[in-house]
């Protein structure tokens, strides 16, 4: 079966500095896979270059959605890559924070809505059936997730906890088969991330979605992972289970060394 | 602060004050005798008004910055909360009618006309505010779409005869055809960039209407524009007036109908997120610059209807009625209203419009009142007169059958 997700040698150069370098990672349909690596390793532009913020250099990456065929996301913008079925989070929270925690998600409803303009002035049957869906759906998913008592909050007043897990609701909310999260634990006390950990497993086997996550805390990178993939100075060194990984003398130079205690 | 402190900051500020004013309200050259005379006393009460205006002033900024520590329970605007109040809504929007229908009856012409202008501006204002209040896209040419509108109707009417009312819908198409046309090269810019280019096409536009005779007449402008008729009858002059501030006061209600309808839309919530984070806004799925595109279009349109009844009110127009000022005010009419705020920024166009008008019996001092009103507001109420309120929506417990889960959110 093709790889739901298949990065062929990607390379994203700015300017002189190569932020990654022929980088090639398969990710199968149901895992939950992780990319991890020292600060500045490229991480996040490699997240960057499958959701089209930035236009890779070189490489190819390309998606295969249930039951669809196999395409490639490269050189889309990043709104026809989160319709195309692929939704992400950010590192540095980025919510609305003029809306409320509902309309967050109502936003990520939005490619998945088809009213336009003149239908929102004059409001026929079909966009207010649409739009009261919308709001039940997300809804729903703020139940899901478990942030359903702060429906009408400003996003803005939320814990960073819960800011969190609202971003992810809101990506939820994009209807994706592939969920990229970029440090989905920065930032969180133990409790929360345990709560995380359940969060991601539940997305995994209730959703069906697939999970490609960015993650420093390796307590939850090893308990999660079906499989790691490590990147350094924008070149790929390892990939393999969370065993494997921890016996990489590689990784253990490049990453783990300064941890190791902990991991 | 410590009192002392207090009044310690307050004599240094009415000292500078004392040495800053030295210049205008101490020396005085009497130039038919040739002699300088200095006003001593005048220096006497600028320090000790500067003295305590500076307490006073001093006393509402602790008081504002310590309302803002207090819990964010309640914050809502008195208005919103008195058009979520189902006993008290009906009556306060029937009042409200009931001023509006009567005014042109109680008040003379003059006082008409006034309110015309105003009413304009709220329909400007509400045009903006979908633009810089709602999208976030600080657009500094707003009144070329203004001035699309009048000349629009000057000309089509001078040219073919069209009247009034079908150049009313042509040029709300115009508008929209003027903001994509406009919009398409510098939407790909944001912030101060995109301030400044819209900015530059404002001019172009007045620039063109000055210079290209043929077309505009030039700045002599065109005259005897005719205003709308009622069914082909035409009322005497006061009639008119009457008549057009009842057409305004339709087109108002209209706007804000739709304008309410957008905000609380599919394409309304895209663009306050593309407001508020443009890169997360995108990765939601949101096209960025049809998004934009939208906003700014949608803005030309309301601009362009209210430059039809500009046209048809003043009988006259000249590319000096459409200068950057015309811009800027539309704007302070949006920021101090509040902005993404439908009822801020009515409140916003009746100030700022109607203020002036009636600072007149202050003569000379209207612009420095005004001026000084327009810090106040930005100091003590930086989210504008009546700041934006977002949509309650209410749901029951999830114990209950999943479909009765929603019941309808209030409108605010």
């Amino acid at each position: 079966m093709e790889p739901i997700l298949n990065v062929k040698n990607l390379t994203m150069k700015f300017g002189g500095l190569k932020a990654l370098d022929d980088v090639s990672i398969a990710i199968e349909k149901g895992q939950i896979a992780a990319l991890i690596g020292p600060n500045g390793a490229g991480k996040t532009t490699f997240f960057n270059c499958i959701t089209g913020i930035y236009d890779p250099s070189m490489g190819d990456v390309q998606i295969t959605p249930p039951g669809k065929s196999t395409q490639s996301l490269r050189g889309l913008k990043p709104n026809y890559v989160t319709e195309r079925g692929v939704a992400r989070t950010f590192q540095n929270i980025r919510l609305f924070h003029g809306m409320t925690v509902l309309e967050n998600v109502m936003i990520g409803r939005h490619c998945r809505l088809s009213s336009g303009i003149i239908k929102a002035m004059l409001r026929p049957p079909s966009q207010r059936e649409e739009e009261k869906k919308a709001v039940y759906d997300s809804y729903e998913i703020l139940e899901k997730i478990g942030l359903d008592k702060y429906v009408n909050e400003m996003a803005v007043n939320l814990s960073y906890g819960a800011q969190r897990r609202l971003e992810i609701a809101r990506a939820m909310a994009t209807e994706p088969f592939l969920l990229l999260l970029d440090e989905p634990a920065a930032g969180m006390n133990p409790k929360e991330t345990k709560e995380l950990d359940d969060l991601i497993l539940w997305l995994r086997d209730n959703e069906n979605l697939t999970i490609l996550l960015i993650e420093h805390d390796m307590k939850l990178v090893m308990s999660l992972s079906d499989r790691i993939h490590v990147v350094d100075y924008g070149k790929k060194i390892a990939e393999g289970n969370p065993q494997e990984i921890k016996a990489n003398p590689e990784v253990i130079k490049a990453y783990l060394g300064e941890e190791s205690d902990d991991a | 602060m410590p009192i002392k402190q207090q009044l310690k900051q307050s004599l240094i500020i009415a000292f500078w004050f004392m040495i800053l004013t030295f210049p205008i309200m101490v020396i005085k050259v009497n130039t038919i005798q040739n002699i300088i005379v200095f006003r001593w006393f005048n220096l006497l009460w600028v320090g000790i008004l500067t003295f305590f205006a500076s307490l006073v002033w001093n006393y509402f900024l602790r008081r504002t910055e310590a309302g803002k520590k207090k819990d964010f329970e309640d914050d809502t605007p008195l208005i919103h909360r008195l058009l979520q109040n189902d006993r008290f809504r009906r009556p306060f929007l029937g009042l409200v009618a009931a001023f509006f229908i009567a005014y042109p009856f109680i008040f003379p012409m003059y006082h008409t006309s006034i309110m015309i202008s105003a009413l304009v501006y709220v329909m400007l204002g509400l045009g903006l505010n979908i633009v810089v209040g709602l999208a976030g896209l600080l657009d500094l040419g707003y009144v070329a779409f203004y001035a699309v509108g009048a000349y629009a109707y000057a000309l089509l009417n001078l040219h073919f005869g069209l009247s009034f009312w079908v150049v009313l819908p042509l040029s709300a198409l115009l508008g929209t055809l003027f903001g994509v046309l406009l919009g398409y090269p510098v939407l790909r810019l944001r912030g101060d960039y995109l301030a400044i280019v819209t900015l530059g096409f404002g001019e172009i536009i007045r620039i063109v209407l000055e210079n290209w005779d043929e077309f505009s007449n030039g700045p002599r402008g065109i005259a005897d524009i005719p205003a709308p008729t009622f069914f082909g009858h035409q009322f005497n002059q006061d009639n008119t007036m009457i008549y057009i501030y009842f057409i305004v006061i339709a087109l108002v209600l209209m706007t804000i109908f739709f304008v309410h309808r957008l905000e609380n839309s599919k394409i309304g919530r895209a663009w306050i997120a593309l407001r508020d984070d443009e890169i997360a806004c995108q990765a939601m799925g949101i096209d960025k610059f049809k998004t934009k595109l939208t906003a700014f279009a949608l803005g030309a349109t309301w601009a362009a209807m209210g430059g039809v009844i500009f046209a048809a009110k003043t009988s006259y127009i000249n590319p000096m009625s459409f200068t950057i000022w015309e811009s800027i005010t539309i704007l302070c009419v949006v920021v101090i209203g509040g902005m993404g705020s439908a009822i801020g920024v009515i409140a916003g166009a009746l100030v700022l419009i109607l203020l002036p008008e009636y600072l007149r019996a202050v003569a000379e001092y209207r612009m420095l009142v005004f001026g000084a009103l327009q810090v106040i507001v930005m100091v003590f109420k930086p989210d504008g007169l009546i700041k934006s309120v977002r949509k309650v929506y209410t749901f029951k417990t999830s114990q209950e059958p999943q479909q009765e889960k929603i019941a309808h959110g209030t409108h605010t």
